[in-house]
């Protein structure tokens, strides 16, 4: 791809979705933005970002944007964070939130579904542990295409094989020809939006736990900076963080602090001690 | 190493799934179908068995009930591995005593997540 092309490309994912576009990933963009240029009538990508710089499309700049997200996600992927949400987290909040006041998790990087429904899921496993605790999960995600698919709840054979136990399979979804379709209970407590991490969290209200994993991976030092802080201000002072295996707050926020022997778990910080810190 | 063993009537997905498996460090042993994989058992237990459905002389989940009554024969991690992909086959396989299953086709990563399920590795 021609230089000036590649450029015009990375500023506009910098300022549409924050999202770097560096040298060694411009592979991708063939795979990602030709079926794009295909539909627009031109020959290549290189024609298309040729034409996108001659006019302002927005519909067309939001189509590429969405198109460079990686929405790569299985079921209860990596596990660990959620052996911890079941052994640390649902204990915390049964122990210290008001019976009757609902918790609520945001799943800022919801993808396809997979990690809202593996919550739901283990919410429903435990319900004894939670002792009538209701849990509300907020699942966002930048890309309509994945938020609609997360909607809909429907998935291929392939996918409900990466991480799903077969007893949960039999458990929480039905067989629709040669999809599998997530029980519509499950989502009772789930609500799909699609939503930029480099909006106000404002109109979000406020969250007990933060599932925001493998996402801070895509935004340069600055935005990942400015995104913890702000999840920071959303969070119930007692709130748990949860960010993906090759991501940490570390050098980034003063805001969170890592649970010891914890992989990948952080909680707020105390004001006291952060003003030491 | 732990053993496996792999039932299936097809030569092709026998070596297959050995591959994947012998990568993962497992010790293979091969049966061709249900009578040849009980005879195996009542010789040795392995420690996980990948196994498919459909096969002559006896299926997999009259091996796998059979299995499950012999001595020592609750202690094997069950897979099926089969084209049966029905919610009706499935909950047949774990009512007979099965651990995990996995729908065809398989690949090295949806093995390794199913063994990992059932704890294997």
């Amino acid at each position: 791809m021609q230089t000036e092309n590649f450029q015009f490309l990375a500023d506009l994912l910098m300022k549409k979705s924050g999202h770097l576009l560096a040298p060694e990933k411009g592979y991708l963009l063939d795979s990602r933005l030709g079926p794009i240029a295909r539909k627009e009538g031109v020959d290549s990508v290189d024609e298309l970002v040729r034409s996108m710089r001659t006019r302002n499309d927005e519909r067309l700049n939001w189509a590429i944007t969405e198109a460079m997200t990686t929405n790569e996600t299985f079921f209860f992927r990596d596990r660990t964070p959620f052996d911890l949400f079941k052994a640390e987290v649902i204990p915390h909040l049964v122990e210290n939130r008001r019976p009757g006041v609902k918790a609520r998790i945001w799943c800022a990087a919801a993808s396809a579904g997979q990690e809202p429904y593996s919550l739901a899921m283990i919410l429903r496993e435990e319900r004894t542990a939670l002792r009538g605790m209701q849990m509300d999960i907020l699942a966002s995600d930048i890309s309509e295409k994945v938020i609609e698919k997360a909607k809909a709840g429907i998935y291929s054979q392939f996918e409900v094989q990466r991480g799903l136990p077969v007893q949960l399979l039999v458990k929480y979804f039905q067989k629709d020809g040669d999809m599998w379709k997530v029980d519509p209970s499950l989502r009772q407590n789930i609500a799909f939006r699609t939503f930029n991490l480099l909006e106000s969290f404002r109109t979000l209200g406020t969250f007990d736990v933060v599932f925001c994993r493998n996402v801070l991976i895509y935004f340069n030092q600055e935005t990942k900076r400015d995104i913890l802080n702000r999840i920071a201000e959303r969070m119930a002072p007692d709130g748990f963080l949860f960010l993906g295996a090759a991501e940490t707050v570390l050098g980034l926020s003063d805001a969170f602090e890592p649970v010891a022997g914890k992989r990948g778990l952080y909680r707020r910080k105390q004001m006291a001690q952060a003003k030491v810190a | 190493m732990k053993q496996c063993l792999v039932v299936d009537d097809s030569r092709v997905i026998r070596k297959v799934a050995r591959r994947i498996l012998e990568d993962m460090e497992f010790n293979c042993a091969e049966a061709e179908d249900g009578a040849q994989a009980l005879s195996q058992c009542q010789k040795t237990m392995p420690d996980a068995i990948l196994l498919d459905w459909n096969m002559p002389v006896m299926n997999g989940i009259d091996f796998l009930k059979a299995l499950r009554r012999e001595s020592g024969g609750d202690q094997p991690v069950v897979v099926f591995c089969t084209t049966e992909n029905d919610m009706g086959h499935i909950t047949e396989a774990l009512r007979a005593g099965a651990n995990e299953y996995i729908m065809k086709p398989f690949d090295s990563e949806i093995l390794n997540a199913k063994f990992s399920e059932a704890g294997l590795v």
